[in-house]
């Protein structure tokens, strides 16, 4: 018999002071961060997709052309292409296409290459109508950076 | 366990718990033969998420594969990070400075009771309880936060390599997890208030599926499922690996075996890590982050290693088969929650639907992991 | 005209006017709270602090597909939810608002109020039932054991204040609670000193049952279980279920109201100053505020433990108050 209040007792106090804890937030402020209206800062080492280094001497790439990156990607997302230049030593970049919608952000690029000619960007405002949308040419996008 | 009528004829109907469901937190089909209310027999149909892991491990080389870790227990994926770095260091034989070391097992731990808070409130949540989830999701954002600001990733890592990690943690990082560790410390005894010692759950939970020690044998059930039910085997104390003898802290082990202990043991285990973590970062030693004779192209002599790691679902287990190439030959991953899952098929009978639900959300499943 | 016709038009308009509009601010409530308790705002975009959210919903409902089901029973499915708004409006009739608006003033307005509201059991069984659908038929019947379980309890604890009052004509009942709150029926310490310990237990019971009632907070087996099955509503779409949603927070404003004019005092101030309208409004809207946010903080209870919390612990309980009320009554 005892039993039985008592069982009803705890019960009806584990209730209550469950009732306490939301109480007690429901009058705390939010956490919530309001995105559009406030947009967060991302932290350096936030991984967006890869972009291409800007020379501080000459405004170009870093990019010597070895393809290190290419043939490091898992997913096989790099493609690189350079040419001869008359009058420049090693190869000057002509096309650097990266494919984001096999991307994984692992990083393996970046790691591979030697003149640091890519890091990751902030970018992650990313959306598109079409696949096409997310075939970057990153040499392009250095030039619209520049401007 | 409810005797059912078997005198008159018993008429059963099929019951779909399908690819798409509130409840199994990732696409898991479930035929559910019932009985009125009664489950008669239960059957899990994988598959809908096999994605061929472990075909990629032969096409691509030893580094090229550390991307897809993360992706198959995303929840914890620096332990599945971990787990290949180390089976692939043990084929190669690098040695990880002691550094890294601290730091791999500060961030796994930190993993660990990410997936741990997120367990609970999706437990919650499945059970009809919405607001701890938001809590849970609340501490969960700081540890997140944390992570990304050393990996840059939140969720799927690629932060361990070959002989140590990606890039070194800084200072900011060192007060940040300590200032975690006090704040996560203060919110523990609300979890406690709030939902273990709620009178509705504590019914909802205790006495249900219950597994006894035989038959966690049986199927090969490891980690909080096991110590749940009495098995005092945990990874990192039975196999030890890494740098986890130097640190101090206890594995909970509960004996009732049913849904109320398997809680018990994982909210116990957020404490135990973060014991983990605060020795961690209080005896972080001064060194490199990365080994220094790592090959560009990896060549582990010849030969078949295994090794494995505490996951926060039970021990992930990596079998790397070398043949001397930059490729593996053969690539196993044995994943815990799928030696979990098979102990559906035993218990499940005879219970309802919605303790069902109850006992799958103990399990503490994540699909992908199962199908690979 | 008589104008009667036109006092009872204008009620009739008034009562169905308040009761969109009501359940409409209490959506709206509901997500807010919710939201403060989540530690995050609720609805903020649409109108200021997100007032104009439910009409936006509500026009989004109004503009759906009304679908019915193949081999679902036609009649009985379009009717189904018109049963439910159809009791939620009529308990208004007597639910005194102040001194002056109700709109009949009916001898037996508490036995009224209990038999019309018994027929939204009813509808849940035939939406369930007429949909066709072999979920909907379980949770139907589930609820309708819920319901059955939960109406004893109820019922025996307004005998108790009936019994205390003496009538059971609500406004009579307000009435009597005329004073400071010290008058009130759940701490008559100024009437009978025996029944402070009695009354609170019977509020108590009272207020579970009703949450009981509108399958509300953790007693929501009908509609929220969302493990498997998504209750007796789920084949409606459209207008049909904004009927269920607007029957529901209808009847958990008359739980409420009806839990403040036989225990709270109705109408009434607590310090006996300014009695009126406004009084009853917030001490509902407090009640209805404490139904959400149990809402949000337990989980659900099991179907077993739903039924055993009734018969094995609220009924006992409840028959055990109702007799020694009877003997203080005596007494005191």
């Amino acid at each position: 018999m005892g039993g039985y209040f008592k069982e009803i007792f705890d019960g009806a106090h584990s209730l209550v002071a469950g009732m306490g804890v939301t109480l007690k937030y429901l009058f705390q402020p939010v956490v919530t961060e309001q995105y559009p209206h406030v947009a967060p800062t991302m932290p350096d080492r936030f991984r967006g997709h890869i972009e291409l280094v800007a020379n501080p001497e000459t405004g170009g790439t870093l990019c010597i052309v070895c393809g290190m990156c290419q043939k490091a990607c898992p997913s096989g997302c790099i493609t690189v292409a350079g040419e001869k230049v008359e009058g420049v030593k090693g190869k000057v970049l002509t096309k650097y296409e990266l494919d984001f919608t096999k991307c994984s952000l692992c990083g393996i690029c970046v790691e591979s290459c030697n003149p640091g000619a890519i890091t990751f960007s902030k970018d992650y405002n990313l959306a598109g109508l079409r696949k096409e949308a997310f075939i970057y040419d990153l040499k392009k996008r250095l030039e619209e950076r520049k401007r | 366990m409810i005797e059912l009528a078997s005198d008159k004829q018993k008429e059963t109907f099929v019951l779909n718990m399908g690819p798409q469901h509130p409840a199994t937190h990732g696409v898991l089909r479930v035929k559910l033969v019932m009985d009125g209310e009664y489950i008669v027999e239960a059957e899990p149909v994988l598959g809908y998420i096999h994605r061929m892991h472990e075909k990629m491990g032969e096409n691509r080389n030893w580094a090229q594969f550390m991307p897809n870790t993360g992706r198959l227990d995303y929840l914890g994926a620096l332990s599945y990070n971990h787990g290949y770095a180390a089976a692939v260091e043990r084929a190669a034989g690098i040695e990880v400075p002691e550094r890294a070391e601290y730091i791999r097992v500060l961030t796994v731990e930190l993993n660990r009771i990410s997936s741990h808070l997120l367990w609970m409130g999706a437990y919650l949540l499945d059970l009809g309880g919405f607001t701890p989830l938001l809590y849970a999701f609340d501490d969960r954002e700081k540890i997140l936060d944390m992570l990304e600001r050393v990996t840059g990733s939140r969720l799927t890592y690629c932060y361990f390599r070959f002989g140590g990690l990606y890039n070194d943690v800084d200072e900011q990082f060192i007060g940040e997890v300590k200032a975690f560790v006090a704040r996560m410390r203060s919110r523990l005894p609300m979890y406690h208030t709030l939902v273990t010692k709620n009178v509705i759950l504590m019914e909802r939970l205790k006495g249900i599926g219950i597994i006894d020690a035989d038959m966690c044998r049986r199927y090969g059930v490891t980690g909080p499922v096991a110590r749940g039910s009495g098995i005092n085997f945990d990874v990192r104390k039975n196999e030890p690996y890494s740098v986890y003898p130097e640190f101090d802290f206890d594995v909970p082990v509960y004996s009732e075996g049913d849904s109320m202990a398997r809680y018990m043991v994982r909210m116990d285990e957020i404490e135990q890590s973060l014991r983990i973590v605060e020795q961690a970062v209080n005896r972080l030693p001064e060194g490199p982050v990365m080994a220094e004779k790592v090959p560009k192209v990896l060549k582990p002599p010849k030969g078949d290693y295994y090794h494995a790691v505490e996951a926060a679902r039970g021990s992930f287990g990596v079998r790397v088969v070398s043949d001397g190439t930059n490729t593996p030959y053969r690539l196993k991953l044995r994943s815990p929650t799928f030696s979990n899952l098979s102990l559906l098929a035993e218990v499940a009978r005879g219970v309802t639907v919605a303790d069902a639900v109850a006992f799958m959300g103990s399990l503490d499943l994540v699909i992908p992991e199962i199908d690979r | 005209m008589n104008p009667e016709i036109v006092r009872v038009l204008g009620y009739i308009v008034a009562i169905i006017a308040f009761v969109a509009l009501n359940a409409a601010m209490l959506v709206w409530m509901e997500r807010k709270v919710a939201g403060h308790i989540q530690r995050r705002i609720g609805p903020k975009e649409v109108g200021p602090f997100g007032l104009l959210q439910s009409f936006a919903d509500g026009i989004k409902l109004m503009t759906k597909q009304l679908i019915v089901p193949e081999g679902a029973d036609v009649p009985l499915f379009k009717v189904a939810p018109m049963l439910v708004m159809i009791p939620a409006v009529m308990c208004f009739v007597t639910i005194p608002f102040s001194e002056q608006l109700a709109a009949r003033n009916i001898n037996v307005g508490l036995l009224l109020i209990f038999a019309i509201a018994s027929i939204n059991v009813f509808a849940l069984l035939l939406g369930g039932w007429a949909s066709h659908n072999k979920y909907a038929v379980i949770s139907a019947a589930r609820a309708v054991s819920q319901n059955v379980a939960y109406e004893i309890p109820m019922l025996i604890t307004a005998i108790t204040v009936v019994m205390f009052t003496g009538t059971m004509n609500l406004n009579e009942i307000v009435m009597g609670q005329a004073g400071g709150f010290w008058h009130w029926n759940i701490l008559p310490i100024a009437k009978n000193i025996g029944m402070v310990v009695l009354m609170p237990v019977s509020f108590l019971i009272f207020f579970i049952c009703s949450m009981a009632e509108t399958n509300r907070a953790p007693f929501d087996l009908g509609e929220a279980e969302s493990e498997l099955v998504a209750g007796f509503h789920t084949e409606y779409s459209g207008m049909g279920f904004g009927l269920f949603f607007l029957g529901e927070y209808a009847n958990v404003f008359i739980g409420c109201s009806l839990a403040v004019i036989l225990f709270l005092g109705g109408w009434q101030c607590p310090f006996g100053l300014f009695p009126g309208v406004h009084w009853f409004l917030l001490k509902v809207y407090f009640l209805i505020f404490v139904v959400m946010w149990a809402r949000w903080t337990f989980p659900r209870t099991t179907f077993y433990g739903l039924l055993n919390l009734s018969w094995k612990i609220l009924i006992p309980v409840s028959l055990f108050n109702l007799v020694l009320t009877g003997a203080f009554i005596k007494v005191f």
